[in-house]
């Protein structure tokens, strides 16, 4: 029986590994002039000019209550589209995209406690590798208009 | 069959026929006697019906007809045009507009049968003096003083004249029948047009028709009730006109009489040619205003040659033409190098053209104020009868357009606004009265053009604010201290009046008072980038002002350096520009001001609101781009001036949508984002 399959896009923050769905991801960018923008929250870096497009971006770092680092040549931004909103993520790099089938992936309810489960789904078990899965909707969840 | 694919464009259609049905009905008012208006009304139900009776709503074709049927007697006169009358023809198109919701949540017209309404629509059929029932002896008794045809008067409906005896004649006298025949359709005939086109069709076959009543064309137009006479000449006999016309579906009565030369006998020359022309007079002064309205109805239909375009669409070219703008000033920027002649001349013209483009493609989705404010005459005219007060509403600048998105959003605030007006605001005649006020309370409803800004007020001569009551109750509801409030300005208190659950009325009403509408207005208009004050004289009257901007523009921009950050300021917005010493700025209880010409205005410094780390520390002169909101100034103090260009207002998206001191952003020339400073939330 074919378990249903997904693929992810799975990037790097030091040395943890982190995965979203594909199908939300627009495009992976190099690193580019973040605009500030006055008054939003710490983690949202500003906006980026994307052919024609303003776009928001965040640093994931600073959202899951990491430090943040320089960026270097391996740091990317990706654009993902959910519900129709565009928004940027500044990750450490981006490695590769892996399969998962839904049975590989569990939950985190019970491992630990953390206001950054907030953002994550489950994590995924794959040769050796442990890959949390991001939940974008909750990822913008506070800043999308009421 | 599916009438699916139909549903959107009856819908539109629908909306449009209702909202100049709803215009019709008020003019219908204040003039009952106006042919035109009741011409272009049924004109309007007509349509109506066919469309309903295309798409199988019956009940809302049941509805029309019904109207139809008041709608004819009052263009004949039968009925007048009075007060129950005008209220029952408003419930109607309430009711229809409730057909038409219903068609837009489900599809369908819904169980909903208004038989009350109906009930209504043939009572005054049924009151009026010439009721169909009666009719036959009406006209027949008018006929025996007019056209002083004698005693077979009941058989006879037509009014015959002196052309008409010679034919009559004539035919007799070729041993041809003359025949009136009466044809009587069913009262549910939907189609009657249709139905007396076969019937004359079948009466063609036998015979020739001679004259008809009403006449051919009005036949065809259904301007008739439910029956028609006409004479014909013919060879066959009755029997046979019988027969064939009560085999035709639908008709509920024929009625053949011989026409003899007895009927003729008393058409007397003169006598009756004036009874022609007098029939003929009021027929022609009835089509004279039906072709006038006919004309008018053509020349409305002339300047509103219109296009429905889907908005998807308009916005795909209007963001083609912003990128056409960017790439633009990027040329700009490009050709610094080696600027001849030519290429200057040759950027000017693109410059010229591509701002023609924009400012076409901008009025392509502006819709006048008018969508929205033509509803309003009707609602206070309804809110005057439910709170008994007598209210007149003004109306100017209607032609003054908005964004059609924001025009979407704009009238359920103003719907608040002006029921408060009218519940709080306006007193009851008998209390304006007392106060030597007249007894018509007035609102005034104001759209214009301000710089880049369109506003709208609503101004009243009710009662106005009594700012000392807010106050009471502000400390009452336990926002402020009681010296804290004591503090406040008149202004500060009435902004109060915006907090929710807020409200200074004793007693809830059906309308407002419950504190939930005025926090509701503000934060839609704000939402729409805009900005709502209230201005109040206690006895006197209020006065709400709403600005709006107008968005997805294209404008000029004064690109400034604050700190290390670029930032475009709308030229629009600015007075002057000064150069400033330190010294200069003063502080006046807590504010930095400064003098500027004989004005006291307030400085404000865009590093603080913008969070921007300072860059240089002590300077000798400080820039000072003097801003105007309305009629206030304010002094922003920014580092340096980069230079005046004309920028494409983007939006910052969804999720930074809401943030105060920027209306959007915009792209430089060199590829960089430069963000767009809200004059108005910092002023």
């Amino acid at each position: 029986m074919e378990a249903e399959k997904k693929q992810f896009v799975v990037f790097c923050l030091d040395t943890e590994e982190y995965g979203a769905d594909i199908n939300k991801v627009t495009i992976i960018e190099r690193s580019m002039n973040i605009t500030r923008v006055p008054m939003t929250p710490p983690y949202i870096k500003g906006v980026i000019n994307l052919r024609g497009e303003i776009i928001p971006v965040m640093s994931l770092r600073l959202k899951l209550g990491l430090n943040e680092i320089d960026e270097d040549d391996d740091t990317r931004i990706i654009i993902f589209n959910v519900d129709n909103v565009t928004f940027g993520v500044i990750v450490d790099s981006v490695s590769e995209v892996m399969q998962f089938e839904d049975i590989q992936i569990e939950g985190v309810g019970n491992i630990i406690s953390d206001k950054a489960l907030d953002y994550i789904s489950g994590v995924a078990k794959a040769k050796e590798k442990l890959v949390t899965i991001i939940n974008l909707e909750k990822l913008i969840a506070e800043l999308m208009p009421a | 069959m599916d009438m699916n694919q139909y549903l959107d464009v009856f819908v539109e259609e629908s909306k449009e026929h209702l909202q100049s049905l709803n215009t019709s009905l008020l003019e219908l008012e204040k003039d009952p006697n106006n042919i035109t208006v009741l011409n272009e009304i049924f004109r309007v139900a007509h349509t109506l019906k066919g469309m309903a009776g295309t798409m199988g709503f019956s009940h809302m074709t049941n509805l029309t007809h019904d109207m139809e049927n008041v709608l004819d007697a009052l263009r004949s006169k039968r009925i007048k045009a009075d007060m129950a009358v005008v209220d029952i023809l408003f419930k109607c198109l309430d009711a229809l507009e409730g057909y038409v919701n219903e068609v837009i949540s489900t599809g369908g017209e819904g169980e909903q049968e208004y038989k009350e309404i109906i009930k209504s629509l043939t009572d005054i059929l049924d009151k009026s003096p010439n009721t169909k029932t009666q009719i036959k002896k009406k006209k027949a008794k008018k006929k025996t003083e007019d056209n002083s045809i004698a005693q077979n008067d009941k058989e006879l409906r037509l009014n015959l004249n002196i052309y008409d005896k010679n034919v009559i004649l004539k035919a007799i006298e070729e041993s041809m029948n003359v025949f009136q025949i009466h044809v009587e359709l069913d009262k549910k005939c939907l189609l009657k047009a249709a139905r007396a086109f076969l019937i004359f069709q079948t009466l063609d076959k036998y015979s020739e028709i001679m004259k008809s009543m009403p006449s051919v064309e009005d036949i065809e137009d259904e301007r008739f009730d439910n029956s028609f006479t006409v004479m014909v000449i013919t060879k066959h006999d009755a029997s046979l006109f019988e027969k064939e016309l009560n085999s035709v579906a639908e008709v509920r009565n024929v009625e053949v009489v011989s026409i003899t030369e007895k009927h003729t006998e008393n058409i007397i020359q003169g006598e009756d040619d004036e009874e022609y022309l007098k029939e003929e007079k009021p027929d022609t002064a009835a089509s004279d205003s039906m072709a006038q309205a006919q004309k008018t109805g053509t020349i409305k239909r002339l300047t509103n040659k219109t296009v429905r375009v889907d908005i998807d669409r308009l916005d795909v070219l209007m963001n083609l033409v912003s990128e056409l703008i960017i790439i633009k000033t990027r040329l700009d920027d490009v050709g610094t190098g080696e600027k001849t002649n030519d290429y200057i001349t040759a950027l000017e013209n693109l410059e010229r053209i591509t701002t023609s483009l924009h400012d076409a493609v901008m009025k392509v989705r502006m819709v006048p104020v008018e969508n929205v404010f033509n509803r309003f005459p009707r609602m206070v005219r309804d809110i005057s009868k439910e709170l008994e007060k007598d209210i007149v509403l003004y109306m100017s600048g209607e032609e003054t357009e908005l964004d059609r998105t924001v025009i979407d959003e704009i009238g359920e605030p103003l719907i608040h606004i002006i029921r408060n007006s009218a519940d709080h605001g306006l007193e009851k005649p008998e209390e304006r009265a007392a106060k030597g006020k007249s007894k018509t309370g007035s609102i005034w409803l104001r759209a214009y053009q301000d710089g880049n800004n369109v506003v709208i007020e609503v101004e009243d001569d009710g009662m106005g604010i009594d700012v000392e009551k807010v106050r009471k109750k502000i400390i009452e509801r336990g926002f402020e201290e009681e010296e804290a409030a004591a503090n406040m300005t008149a202004n500060e208190v009435i902004g109060y009046l915006f907090e929710p659950n807020f409200s200074t009325a004793d007693t809830v009403t059906d309308l407002s008072g419950r504190g939930v509408g005025l926090d509701v207005v503000k934060t839609k208009i704000e939402a729409l980038g805009g900005t709502i004050e209230l201005e109040t004289e206690f006895g006197k009257g209020s006065k709400t002002i709403i600005r709006l901007p107008l968005t997805l523009a294209i404008i000029q921009a004064l690109l400034v350096m604050v700190g290390s950050e670029k930032y475009a300021i709308p030229l629009s917005s600015i007075r002057e520009i000064n150069n400033i010493y330190p010294d200069d700025i003063k502080n006046v209880r807590n504010q930095e001001v400064i003098l500027l010409r004989d004005m006291v205005i307030p400085i404000i410094r865009l590093h603080d609101i913008l969070g921007v780390p300072p860059e240089k520390a002590d300077q000798k002169q400080l820039t000072c781009v003097v801003v105007k909101k309305g009629d206030k100034l304010s002094g922003f103090i920014v580092d340096s001036l980069i230079g005046q260009q004309e920028i494409v207002i983007k939006s910052l998206g969804k999720l930074l949508a809401g943030i105060r001191c920027v209306a959007g952003a915009t792209i430089l020339g060199d590829g960089n984002v430069a963000l767009i400073i809200d004059v108005n939330s910092i002023a």
